[in-house]
């Protein structure tokens, strides 16, 4: 079979692709392992919400229309979102086809699936950031008897051992559990390692209402000399709830939580953990100060300061003076570990010689150094947003834009 | 017209982001290897010396052979030539603290007039002594405070002293645990 462009993934940024391709009226088809959204229906916990506000979800030619903009979809909202904007902009999509390989062939690329091959000249990646879990190598010291679990087969609480947990990672998805956990009766210790601290509401707003108004969202990635640091900053501690509170460390202190410095080793069945953590909590302070400092000078440029709430700053985060260093994991105190400690693409079907040394796919705002294939969705690809749902239309409309100017022989894109 | 005064903390900070860039392009370069070596002298008196290392693809040395003698005071039925161990610990991470403090100030046009760190470890003999099990024989914790005075806001130099301790090869070997091999003969 032969088109123009293969599409990999019928998620949010492989159907905001698609649409600009149609609105560019490129050929092309969405080729999707599964069904559209398939890993929000198949690989995220239960009580999961969007990170972003509704009136966030901004696609291509497609916005929220309810009445509660600043609400947060649940896992079944976001994926009929998702399914909705599939139809309304009749993507081409071939469900339940897996992808085995890219590889280049006559000048353009042969794309293998469990139903057949695909010749095309260009090909957009957009099979998530988010395909597998980091678990860390010292997993492999972990006594038997502690069950493990990473946030890709987390459901809810009723899979999880009566009994102690610890959750290592505290970003946004190892604060959630962690709540979740506790709340559910379990007592929870929390490993700490480097984290984004960010309050849900400020000044009366949603915290990404004043990241996307101050342009912070917008930053692109030619404006930072070290794209490997923000590339790899922790998720923001952020969740998406109907009451709107903020989950940061203090608020899980004040549920129960235990909190400890990062996992550092584990050796003769015990765990060692870093005495960082009264550094690791002062940086997260420090930054989410400059954060409120940007916004606070926004409002100020915009004499803003008489339709919004005033300024505040927030407890700095409660350390305990000594937490301990280490924990005897065979003492019973613990009987689950999560490992949330971050996901990362699956680029592994690629044939093409486009990854650095780390096996991490190598590209430049998202154009990948293999003329025509690009990659929709990674952490700051082109922009701070470029992760979120609302950051796929900006994305995909440059990358078509390039992707157009490449099939027209139009000399050299500009990245 | 006002001409404002170049940062100096003499950092070559555009040396260290060459040296970073140049690294990244090639990581075995950045493999080193530090060395130290000691020897007895009398009693509880030692002295340390450092002069080659590894690193950059070769055998490098510092321009000098430096020396450092280490014992323990009269109370510990010493003779006192020298620092104690630990008491070269905490100068290790003060000065590996102090050095990253300069360098990212100056990265961060941050002119420093002042930079004190004074630092202060709990330890209990019962301990090293044998006395009672249960009681390390390190540390069981450490306190640095820095005096700093500096042009920039007290958050912007506290940003600065958080960085230090984020880049810091001391604070994490302190922070962390560490396989340690020894061997004899």
């Amino acid at each position: 079979m032969r088109t123009t462009t293969v599409v990999i993934g019928a998620g949010h940024a492989g159907l905001a692709m698609s649409h600009c391709l149609t609105e560019r009226s490129i050929d092309h088809v969405v080729l999707e392992r599964g069904e559209v959204a398939n890993t929000w229906k198949t690989e995220r916990w239960d009580s999961l919400r969007l990170l972003t506000p509704n009136w966030q979800s901004r696609l291509p030619g497609f916005g929220y229309e309810g009445d509660d903009p600043d609400g947060f979809r649940d896992m079944s909202e976001t994926i009929s979102f998702i399914e909705r904007y599939a139809e309304v902009i009749s993507a081409p999509i071939r469900t339940h086809t897996s992808v085995s390989s890219v590889r280049a062939r006559n000048g353009g690329y042969v794309v293998d699936t469990d139903r057949g091959g695909w010749q095309a000249k260009t090909v957009v990646v957009a099979s998530g950031a988010c395909a597998v879990p980091n678990v860390p190598a010292l997993a492999v010291a972990i006594p038997t008897g502690i069950e493990q679990i990473t946030p890709k087969e987390y459901r809810n609480p009723d899979q999880i051992a009566d009994g102690g947990v610890m959750v290592v990672g505290a970003s946004s998805t190892g604060t959630q559990i962690a709540a979740e956990l506790q709340r559910s009766g379990r007592q929870v210790t929390l490993s700490v390692g480097e984290h984004v601290r960010v309050p849900r509401v400020y000044r009366g707003r949603d915290i990404k209402w004043w990241m996307d108004r101050c342009g912070v969202l917008d930053e692109g990635y030619e404006a930072y000399d070290n794209l490997e640091r923000v590339r790899n900053l922790p998720s923001l501690q952020l969740a998406g709830s109907n009451d709107r509170r903020t989950v940061d460390l203090n608020s899980l202190t004040d549920l129960g939580v235990k909190l400890i410095g990062r996992l550092a080793g584990i050796t003769g069945g015990k765990a060692q953990f870093s005495g960082s953590l009264p550094n690791l909590a002062s940086l997260a302070d420090l930054k989410m100060n400059r954060l409120l400092n940007t916004i606070d000078e926004w409002v100020a440029q915009n004499a803003l300061e008489s339709v919004v709430e005033p300024a505040q700053r927030f407890e700095t985060t409660r350390v305990d003076a000594s937490p301990p260093l280490g924990m005897d994991l065979a003492s019973g105190e613990i009987r689950t570990i999560v490992w949330a400690t971050g996901f990362r693409p699956d680029h592994s079907w690629i044939d093409l010689p486009v990854f650095d040394r780390k096996g991490r796919l190598e590209h430049e705002g998202g154009v990948v150094e293999a003329p025509g294939v690009y990659v929709m969705g990674l952490p700051f690809q082109r922009r701070r947003k470029s992760s979120l749902i609302d950051g796929a239309a900006d994305d995909a409309t440059d990358l078509s834009a390039h992707l157009t100017t490449l099939l027209s022989g139009g000399g050299p894109a500009a990245a | 017209m006002e001409t404002a005064t170049p940062v100096d903390n003499g950092v070559d900070v555009e040396a260290l982001l060459g040296a970073r860039e140049a690294l990244t392009e090639a990581p075995e370069a950045a493999q080193f290897k530090w060395r130290a070596s000691c020897k007895w002298i009398n009693g509880t008196h030692s002295r340390s010396s450092v002069k080659s290392f590894f690193g950059l693809g070769e055998e490098q040395a510092h321009r000098t052979e430096f020396t450092f003698d280490a014992d323990h005071p009269e109370v510990f039925a010493s003779e006192d030539k020298g620092a104690t161990p630990t008491e070269l610990i905490l100068a290790a991470l003060a000065s590996c603290l102090t050095a990253g403090v300069a360098s990212v100030a100056q990265h961060r046009d941050i002119q420093l007039r002042s930079v004190t760190a004074t630092l202060e470890a709990g330890m209990d003999l019962q301990g090293i002594l044998g006395i009672d099990g249960e009681v390390r024989n390190g540390f069981d914790g450490i306190n640095v405070h820095y005096d700093i005075d500096a042009d920039a806001s007290e958050e912007d130099i506290a940003a600065v002293v958080a960085q230090s301790q984020k880049r810091s090869a001391v604070y994490d070997v302190i922070t962390n645990p560490t396989n340690v091999s020894v061997s004899v003969n």
